[in-house]
């Protein structure tokens, strides 16, 4: 019997055994592709760093606060696409944060139960679509919309207004900034307003229903208890739609009218970024230019690293007190 | 007026506002949709699937360039459909608390956020330079570093949802832990996984941005990996921007094309996912 025992002993050991290396090897080969992660990210930095370092030795520190984009002479500057960039996107959150915050306050404060859920689908779905669809839209459809009729009644109205007047002035094009900016106010849409959506969901129901009780009306209860309890949230997800809206591309290459000048008028064609790299990569014929044009990726890539960074860190300070 | 007159009023100007924005919204949807179906409809047309993609000024097709795309599309989902479930499985079950899963999980979700464009440029870096031309491989690879992040925070949050009691009684039989993970979270999460898998395939079906200076573009049949691929965002960009008529038309088929699978993508996961198992 001792040794059957004995015997019964040694197998299970193996059994422990055989599972201890299988969870070791596994466990590592999970942690490997965890590590793959990491290595992505780091190895999109020193992708870019290495490209762009010919650019950024020759340019110094004026590559960022240079006009200039001359193929011909070899002379390049990023500020012109750093600008459209910044200017495109305050446009589309000019216009995108207060649409998407009046969804999610209909979604969630207004709208009936069995409506809810079709209807955060279908203003999901504006962000499935991809964006070279919203960019052959914006450029046979709603760019001569534009140029019809919203840029004459802008330029004869604004156009004339001392002091902001040169914001909107020159000739009614259709592609520019503006028409960019509004597109891009589109496809960020989903993605402030769902996340707004979240947040305010998770305002506890009796906060609500006390405020109702002493008589607060709905835009109170949203102005006064809503807004100031999922702040960071909310901020957190606008960030989110600001680091999508600086680097959308097609959508913007379509309808910016990829001018490297900068135009006080927003009417005006201009450049960003992202549309820069996707007319002009392929056609780069000097080592320069390319260098200049993976400089202006870098760049780009460090302000969207920023900008997410800080959302991603707020959505979590929200979760965590959510948590607590 | 009175204050209450006033605060009634108020509020309804801020309820009206909501459903105006609400209406803003779903009109641009439903604008863009009837735009593609009308102008793409005329374009879908036997030839559309049948024929090569046309030299400026004569007919033809999309077939070369519907071709490259799903197979740029499948190639990418099969390299990053294990990657990101291998991952996720890593954050969700060994590191939970851990400070590198954080770090994991921050990195993660500022890729899957991060404009699509720098993919492009990394693996122009990687790839392209390295091997002298551009490849349906560089193509596919840009295409799967954009799925892993979708598909790690996916199958990380669906095995998450998974019971802590099965778990427990699955050890509890004594099967190591890596036979729980593939016998129990594994099929206990299957649906959420597919689910996240469907949602990334949407994602890279229209990317266009990343393969323009990977795959680039070929105007001919070709079906070697190691040259450059036609594929549907590419031809919709260059047909589109061209002023020729002909292409233009040919561009709002691709078009169409591409938003329907999207679309259809889109809405078969969100079913999917509305019968899981576990809800949160």
């Amino acid at each position: 019997m001792p040794a059957d025992i004995a015997v019964v002993q040694r197998i299970a050991d193996r059994g422990r055994n055989a599972g201890a290396i299988g969870d070791a090897v596994f466990r590592a080969l999970t942690f490997g592709f965890a590590v793959l992660v990491l290595l992505i990210l780091g190895g999109v930095i020193v992708a870019l760093i290495d490209g762009a370092w010919p650019a950024l030795r020759t340019f110094g520190f004026g590559f960022v606060v240079t006009e200039v984009w001359n193929p011909v002479t070899h002379k390049f500057g990023a500020l012109a696409p750093i600008y459209g960039t910044l200017v495109t996107s305050a446009i589309a959150m000019l216009v995108g944060i207060p649409v998407a915050f009046g969804v999610a306050v209909f979604i969630t404060e207004i709208c009936p139960i069995w409506l809810k859920r079709p209807l955060a689908t279908m203003i999901e779905l504006l962000a499935a679509i991809p964006s070279i669809i919203y960019g052959i839209w914006g450029l046979f459809v709603f760019a001569p919309f534009v140029q019809q009729y919203i840029q004459p009644a802008i330029i004869d109205t604004f156009g004339q207004v001392p002091g902001i007047g040169a914001l909107f002035a020159g000739p009614p094009l259709g592609i520019g900034m503006l028409t960019a900016g509004i597109i891009l106010a589109v496809m960020v849409l989903p993605f402030i307003s769902s996340i707004m959506r979240d947040v305010f969901e998770t305002v506890p129901a009796i906060l609500k229903e006390s405020a109702y009780g002493l008589g607060a009306t709905r835009g109170e209860v949203v102005r006064q208890i809503v807004l100031p309890y999922t702040r960071i949230g909310v901020v957190g997800g606008i960030m989110l739609g600001l680091g999508r809206a600086l680097g959308e591309t097609m959508a913007v290459t379509f309808v910016i009218g990829n001018a490297h000048r900068i135009s006080a008028s927003i009417l005006q064609p201009g450049t960003t970024i992202s549309a820069a790299l996707a007319n002009e990569f392929t056609e780069a014929d000097s080592d320069i230019y390319l260098s200049s044009l993976i400089a202006l990726g870098f760049i780009l890539f460090i302000i969207t690293f920023i900008v997410l960074a800080i959302a991603k860190l707020m959505l979590l300070e929200l979760q965590k007190r959510a948590g607590g | 007026m009175n204050i209450y007159t006033r605060r009634r009023l108020a509020n309804s100007v801020v309820m009206s506002l909501s459903v105006a924005a609400t209406a803003f919204g779903l009109m641009w949807l439903v604008l863009v949709l009837w735009t593609l179906l009308w102008n793409g409809f005329a374009a879908i047309t036997p030839a559309l699937f049948s024929q090569m993609t046309p030299p400026p000024g004569s007919a033809g097709g999309l077939l070369n360039a519907i071709f490259g795309s799903v197979v740029m599309t499948l190639i990418a989902t099969l390299i990053g459909t294990p990657t990101g479930i291998l991952a996720g499985t890593f954050l969700a079950e060994y590191s939970r608390g851990s400070r590198f899963g954080e770090v994991v999980r921050f990195i993660n979700d500022i890729l899957l956020s991060a404009p699509s464009i720098i993919v492009g440029l990394f693996v122009y870096e990687l790839m392209v330079v390295r091997m002298g031309h551009f490849s349906a491989w560089a193509g596919a690879v840009a295409l799967a570093i954009i799925v892993i992040p979708v598909v790690v925070r996916t199958s990380e949050d669906m095995l998450n949802l998974v019971p802590s009691a099965l778990r427990e009684a699955a050890s509890a039989l004594g099967s190591p832990k890596w036979k729980v993970i593939v016998m129990v979270s594994y099929r206990a999460a299957l649906q959420g996984m597919v689910t996240g898998v469907m949602l990334a395939v949407a994602r890279i079906a229209g990317e266009t941005a990343p393969l323009l200076f990977t795959a680039l573009n070929n105007q001919f049949w070709s079906t070697d990996l190691n040259a450059p691929m036609a594929n549907l965002p590419v031809v919709i960009f260059q047909f589109a921007m061209s002023p020729y008529a002909d292409w233009q038309v040919l561009a709002w088929g691709g078009a169409l094309l591409i938003t329907i699978t999207v679309l259809f993508l889109n809405i078969g996961a969100r079913a999917l996912a509305s019968w899981s198992t576990f809800k949160q």
